[in-house]
């Protein structure tokens, strides 16, 4: 009965949208299957984890309140009064992280693997804003609960903007809403994180699935050259779909352990007037750089420490962004291709900062 | 031909002027306008006995967060509260007699000079003066 009505649902569409092309498109379409198909997943369960966000984000739309006198008790109000308040802020918060996280692992995995040369260039590229985009999404919606931690790491972060030459100040003003970290920034922190940022990167994530879609999963170099017989394959519907859900179920599992085990802190509320307190520091995915900006001296031949840093990992990131424009084509040192171990220079220089940031 | 040419000119001509005529406001209303602030040049922090020796604390300057130290020998001074190096809130520490910015572990003596740490600048100071017990922070640099 059911069986029925679903296949003359299916004709009725199909009859009208042609639907048919679509899902022999998404049969036809293989998966590679070696010894590093796990890197596969690692976009999909960042792709899980967006759609939580915007999930439990959507909830907690319902409730929070943006401005100096209501925020932090807006926050407090749904961890406490709200029924499953608690529950869906834990989630958001973690889900936030592991979303950072696993765009990490997926970027890194993109980067060893090689993924991103001729002609996935623009994959990279788009998946590049997409990280940006998510570095938006987390340093503006550290703020909006209004608390201590996130108010000092705000006027520190909002202030290495002002450091980059000529438009510096500019961006720094449009971003604050004014000269200090007020309400006002707290008003356009939340405009950026709930409308602006959230609608430019469905539109760059759904240009990102397509250019995959269309150009199917990049094959390591030795399988590439193998006949096509010899490659082993598996279809991306349902097979491939099918072990996806899979690991997103696993990945949903970790988030409810972590939100339930290890529920998110709120806080003590921002005062503007008060001394940083110690202890002070941003999410831990900008903890390198913080930490860098820490080391440096005021002054490095005679220009400010903090600008030569700012303009360092501006450097950096336009490198990376490039990354399939360019490529070191040394011969393999200890059989490692340089570009595998600028990558790793590159990850344990993160690590490093990162652990000495939480060690001081 | 010719005339394609100019009808060319004159569309593109017109897209551009039309997006800039969309753009320029744009990013107008981003710049948030300048509010009109009372000019403060002196505000009274409080009375002489509410300060221990060896303390500071934060005094609102307008909009300004300002910090009063007391030094061990009962001086007063004061200086923007604001650290040169990214805008953190600084405190005064009574275990090294130093004002210090717990963000990025910045220092500065007592004379608002930028000892240790990041920051690129001293802190601009204050004058203070203590009028029949009473403390009033005003803007003039201190000649001292």
């Amino acid at each position: 009965m059911i069986k029925q009505f679903l296949a003359s649902s299916y004709d009725w569409l199909d009859a009208r949208f042609n639907l048919t092309p679509l899902i022999e498109f998404m049969q036809h379409k293989k998966v590679p299957v070696h010894r590093h198909s796990v890197w596969y997943y690692m976009g999909g369960v960042t792709l899980f984890l967006f759609m939580v966000q915007v999930f439990t984000g959507i909830l907690l739309l319902l409730y929070y309140q943006p401005g100096t006198d209501s925020a932090f008790e807006s926050v407090r109000f749904i961890m406490t009064k709200v029924q499953f308040g608690w529950l869906f802020r834990s989630i958001h918060s973690w889900s936030a992280n592991l979303m950072i996280f696993f765009i990490f692992v997926h970027m890194f995995s993109t980067f060893f693997t090689q993924a991103f040369k001729k002609p996935r260039e623009l994959t990279w590229i788009s998946g590049f804003a997409l990280l940006m985009l998510a570095f938006g999404f987390g340093f503006s919606g550290y703020l909006l609960p209004w608390n201590e931690l996130a108010f000092f790491a705000t006027k520190v972060g909002t202030d290495i903007t002002g450091a980059l030459p000529l438009i510096g100040d500019m961006i720094k003003t449009v971003l604050r809403g004014g000269e200090e970290v007020t309400g006002g920034t707290l008003l356009r922190f939340y405009a950026f994180h709930v409308a602006i940022i959230p609608a430019t990167f469905t539109i760059v994530l759904g240009i990102h699935l397509l250019f995959v879609q269309r150009q199917g999963m990049h094959e390591p170099d030795y399988m590439e050259n193998l006949p096509q017989e010899k490659k082993k394959m598996i279809s991306f519907f349902p097979n491939f779909l099918l072990r996806d859900a899979l690991l997103w179920l696993i990945v949903l599992n970790i988030l409810l352990f972590l939100a339930v085990f290890f529920p998110w802190e709120i806080g003590q509320k921002a005062d503007t007037f008060s001394s940083a307190p110690q202890g002070i520091r941003p999410e831990w995915y900008f903890m390198f750089m913080f930490q860098s900006l820490k080391l440096l001296p005021a002054h490095i031949l005679s220009i400010e420490g903090e600008v030569v840093g700012v303009l360092f990992f501006v450097v950096v990131a336009i490198i990376w962004l490039l990354v399939p424009f360019w490529e070191l084509k040394s011969p393999r040192t200890k059989g490692m291709r340089p570009m595998t171990l600028i990558g790793l220079v590159g990850i344990i220089f993160i690590l490093v900062m990162t652990i000495i940031g939480y060690l001081n | 031909m010719k005339r394609r040419r100019i009808l060319n000119i004159i569309l593109s001509g017109g897209l551009i002027g039309w997006l800039a005529s969309v753009l320029y406001p744009v990013i107008a209303y981003l710049k948030p306008p300048k509010i009109a602030e009372a000019n403060v040049s002196e505000v009274k922090a409080g009375d002489e006995s509410q300060f221990s020796n060896n303390s500071g604390s934060i005094v609102k300057f307008g909009r300004k967060p300002v910090i009063l130290v007391r030094t061990e020998a009962g001086d007063f001074r004061a200086f923007s509260a604001v650290c040169t190096h990214l805008d953190c809130i600084v405190q005064y520490r009574k275990d090294t007699k130093q004002i210090w910015c717990a963000c990025h572990n910045g220092t500065y003596d007592l004379q608002g000079r930028n000892v240790s740490g990041p920051p690129p600048r001293p802190l601009e100071p204050y004058a203070v003066k203590v009028v029949k017990g009473e403390i009033y922070i005003s803007q003039e640099k201190e000649n001292a």
